[in-house]
């Protein structure tokens, strides 16, 4: 039998941690696009996508993500397609984190003055238009800090991945904890390099939070 | 796409996913109650508590809030053994879902006391209550009330959450479809079929907190 030192360990963990980043990027990527789709169509398209579109966030929040999981990796199956871990993985992270983060940008267009919408209305723009030159620009500095914190639940999401078998850190947490039998101190780093991933990103939304808050502090 | 849907193993299934949403269920009854217990009492201690207690609470609620639920289990459940604390799965699953929602009810609480003006507590002194009855009358109760919604949803969110429990074989719904699916190979279906019942789960669950709102807080509506 192999002995493994600690250092072992933690090599082997970081290595396997730089997946659990990429999934967090590629999710946070493809979700913030797809919710920002799903944003537009929310607060400004016609009434049934309205409805679709609300009914898909609810449906989203209202469901555990392991079960997306186990959906999107039974679910695409269905379609005679082989289905790699990676690939549920990403389908369902994206879709999950787009529901979030339309939800989040919904309250922050709508954190936007109604005069701001007649105003503009009122010099002819368009929908898109209105969207483009007046509301996101303002809305965009209220999303950051939300948006932000939001990352740090899509890099703890990741961690079910593991579950349908994507090997990134929590799932070489479990085969280093079989090989090596020392639970206590595996789980420990795998916690500590999640840790050492999200504080940061924590407490930039924080500071971000304060930092544009000074702007608004006259009321 | 040529797949047939069957769904004719659901009333054969249906005393084993029954048994699932009780354990789930109790689960989420006992990690709530004794969760947002350990939030007061952590709220308490950053609010007013002893000096020395303050950095021990501050590190545990950033360790909880920037760590998966699923390695907070897996640590509780597999690491803490090799320190002689041994327990069952559905202990080890409800201990880290009191854990977890603790830390972020305890955020969430101190939100609601910062938004507490200093002068009530003052003015609650003067009229003679102790530290205690001030800080649970004056501060406590209109910072709970302030902050119901919130603490509502971080429910529901650990709710959902609990789905990772049956990593460790604890027994709730989500064991319970990985069980039915591995006996009526019709994996989709029953994902589908547990899916469906957690989102009911959580809408119960929402409107049952919200119903509890209204009763805990009644002045609410002549305010």
């Amino acid at each position: 039998m192999t002995e493994f030192s600690f250092w072992d360990i933690l090599r082997n963990l970081l290595l396997a941690a730089r997946w659990t980043v990429v999934l967090s990027l590629v999710s946070f990527i493809g979700g913030g696009i797809v919710g920002a789709a799903l944003l537009f169509l929310r607060i400004g398209g016609r009434r049934g996508m309205q409805f679709l579109s609300r009914g898909y966030i609810q449906l989203f929040q209202g469901t555990p993500l392991l079960m997306q999981l186990f959906l999107a990796f039974f679910g695409l199956g269905l379609f005679g397609i082989d289905v790699p871990a990676w690939l549920a993985a990403c389908v369902a992270l994206i879709l999950w984190t787009a529901a979030f983060l339309a939800e989040i940008w919904r309250g922050c267009v709508e954190s936007i003055a109604k005069g701001q919408w007649e105003a503009s209305a009122s010099l002819g723009m368009g929908y898109l238009q209105q969207m483009r030159y007046v509301i996101l620009p303002q809305a965009l500095k209220v999303a950051v800090p939300p948006t932000v914190g939001f990352s740090v639940q899509v890099v703890k999401g990741t961690a079910l991945t593991s579950i349908i078998g994507f090997v990134e850190l929590s799932k070489a947490g479990s085969i280093v904890t079989n090989a090596t039998f020392q639970p206590f101190t595996v789980y420990g780093l795998v916690a500590l390099i999640y840790f050492a991933l999200c504080w940061p990103l924590s407490k930039s939304s924080q500071l971000l939070e304060r930092k544009l808050n000074v702007a608004h502090r006259n009321h | 796409m040529t797949y047939q849907f069957d769904f004719s193993w659901l009333i054969g299934s249906l005393p084993v996913l029954l048994k699932g949403i009780r354990i789930t269920a109790q689960l989420i009854l006992i990690g709530a109650v004794f969760g947002v217990a350990l939030g007061i009492a952590c709220a308490w201690v950053r609010a007013l508590g002893p000096k020395w207690l303050k950095p021990v609470v501050a590190t545990y609620v950033e360790l909880i809030r920037n760590t998966p639920f699923l390695i907070q289990l897996f640590f509780i459940f597999f690491g803490l053994p090799s320190l002689g604390i041994r327990m069952s799965e559905l202990t080890a699953a409800n201990l880290a879902m009191i854990v977890n929602l603790g830390a972020y009810s305890c955020e969430i609480i101190r939100a609601g006391i910062q938004a507490t003006p200093r002068g009530q507590f003052e003015a609650g002194a003067s009229l003679a209550m102790t530290p205690f009855q001030a800080f649970w009358h004056v501060v406590l109760v209109p910072a709970l009330q302030r902050i119901w919604p919130a603490l509502s949803s971080q429910i529901v969110i650990v709710m959902l959450g609990s789905a990772v429990v049956s990593q460790i074989a604890a027994e709730d719904l989500t064991f319970a479809a990985n069980f039915i699916q591995s006996r009526n190979f019709r994996a989709f279906e029953t994902y589908i079929v547990s899916t469906l019942i957690y989102l009911a789960l959580a809408i119960l669950l929402r409107q049952l907190l919200a119903g509890l709102g209204g009763m805990l807080f009644p002045r609410k509506a002549s305010r």
